[in-house]
């Protein structure tokens, strides 16, 4: 899977995890999840179980701490995947 | 200085209506909530009846957002954010924007017996598959007891003490006292309080399993033996919830806000589980005690109580239930107060049924009727011993009255009464 094709899956769950005040288009591949994004933490609990699900992988806790924006976690869907 | 304590909003979330309106129609018109759940029967439960409020998803996204809701799977926590915004928006008080501080003032003491038990399950069922990892993100928030608070809290801004009781079918009553104390102690100004209860078979079962529902009238939920009735073996569990603000009468004024009664005073103590009282049945000189006590605490004659909204289950109690309020009051006959039971229309709602109770006796107080007590008849004989049949409407009665009394009794031999005065 290409990096696009990875983007565009997950774009959809982030969405999802967004407070009322930040809007869609802020999501970027450079965004930090928690610090722009503002997503709380727990909800990126929620976030690491939908990409699971989605791309049938396993993420563990050591992976979770090195997740800061998009780009960590399509690297990490990549090595995973491949 | 002990403030004066009124009560300025009403929220209800019952299977007769959810909302005031609707729930004010509907106990006027004496409609039952009861209904046939074939989820019952296919689990194989004795009782096949229950009652459970309708809330579309529309109406569910008036109070939650999409996150709010996602993994979402609480019916108590649903029903308690509903009756408990109702409450608060009914009372004219606005929550606190999110960049400002909270509502230092105001508090939340909002009970029930279980919280979530289908996230419950959820969860049990992930861990027993080793996918413990697996749960979501907000399951803590939703099992946790003071889950129904945490949620109201945050919706709101409350900056006061914000906390869940316990203590079975008498959660709301106790809410609404402990409540009471802190504002007349001058701890808060403003205390959201109710309760509410799951609905469904896994916090149905053990009642089931008891065999203290009714299981004889599967296939006529709407011929079920009420409260007092001579053949009542038996309640049908039901779920919702009933929320109260409760206010200082200063702060009420200050705002000129709607004031639908002052909460006089009330009680509340346990049986112990001696004498006649047990884990399951109450020590009836615990009840009488109760209600006298909470005369007092109200500095009310037990000749002036015009209404009491009964806790009264559809069991073989309910005699008990009327002998202790003769002894309590000392009245019987054609001078005891009129007396009815929501649970002939809802059913028992267990955490949930006193808050519900106690939002149908303000609203009847503030409207001046008395709503009808659904298939009561035949009465039963021990009851006619003490009290005169025109004391039980069966048709509902319009008419005005001004101090009305609330108990709730309870597994773990548990009591509570509670003493309202009209405001004039």
């Amino acid at each position: 899977m290409t990096s696009e094709e990875i983007y565009i899956k997950i774009e959809p769950i982030i969405k999802n995890y967004l407070p009322e005040d930040v809007s869609k288009m802020e999501i970027s591949r450079e965004s930090d999840l928690t610090k722009e994004l503002n997503i709380n933490s727990a909800h990126l609990i929620d976030i690491v179980l939908d990409v699971e699900d989605v791309f049938d992988i396993e993420i563990k806790n050591e992976d979770l701490e090195k997740l800061r924006n998009l780009n960590d976690v399509i690297n990490l869907i990549k090595q995973k995947t491949d | 200085m002990k403030n004066r304590v009124v009560i300025t909003g009403l929220g209800v979330c019952s299977p007769i209506g959810v909302g005031l309106s609707d729930f004010t129609k509907a106990l006027k018109n004496g409609n039952s909530g009861i209904r046939y759940y074939s989820e019952l029967e296919d689990l194989k439960f004795s009782c096949h009846l229950g009652a459970i409020p309708e809330v579309s998803e529309e109406k569910k996204r008036e109070y939650f957002t999409e996150l709010q809701l996602r993994n979402f799977k609480s019916s108590s926590i649903l029903y308690g954010v509903i009756a408990g915004m109702d409450a608060l928006k009914d009372a004219k008080i606005s929550t606190s924007k999110i960049d400002d501080d909270p509502l230092w003032d105001l508090g939340i003491i909002f009970g029930t017996g279980v919280s979530s038990v289908e996230k419950f399950r959820e969860s049990i069922h992930k861990v027993d598959d080793r996918k413990a990892r697996r749960l979501s993100s907000n399951t803590v928030q939703q099992i946790m007891t003071s889950g129904i608070s945490a949620y109201l809290g945050g919706l709101i801004g409350a900056g006061n003490i914000v906390t869940t009781n316990s203590s079975a079918c008498s959660t709301g009553t106790e809410a609404l006292l402990l409540g009471y104390e802190r504002i007349k102690t001058g701890k808060a100004k403003q205390m959201l309080c109710g309760s509410t209860s799951d609905h469904g078979p896994y916090i149905w079962a053990g009642f089931d399993a008891l065999r203290i529902t009714n299981y004889r009238y599967n296939d006529a939920p709407e011929e079920v033996p009420g409260p007092l009735n001579e053949t009542a073996k038996g309640f049908i569990p039901g779920s919702g919830a009933g929320a109260y603000l409760l206010e200082s009468l200063e702060s009420a004024q200050e705002r000129g806000a709607n004031i639908y009664a002052e909460v006089l005073g009330g009680a509340i103590n346990n049986g112990g589980q001696r004498g006649k009282g047990t884990m399951t049945a109450p020590n009836n000189k615990a009840i009488v005690r109760c209600i006298e006590a909470a005369l007092i605490d109200s500095k009310v004659n037990g000749r002036d109580i015009e209404y009491i909204n009964g806790h009264l289950t559809a069991t073989s109690k309910d005699p008990d239930e009327i002998e202790s309020w003769c002894k309590a009051l000392n009245r019987n006959g054609n001078n005891f107060p009129f007396i009815n039971s929501l649970k002939g229309a809802i059913g028992h709602c267990i955490g949930a049924s006193a808050s519900i109770e106690i939002v149908s006796a303000l609203v009847q107080m503030k409207e001046g009727f008395i709503f009808q007590n659904n298939n009561c008849e035949p009465i039963h004989p021990e009851i006619l011993k003490n009290i005169s049949i025109e004391k039980i409407p069966t048709q509902t009665l319009y008419k005005t009255f001004n101090i009305m009394a609330k108990a709730s009794f309870g597994f773990g031999d548990v009591n509570a009464c509670v003493i309202f005065k009209k405001n004039k």
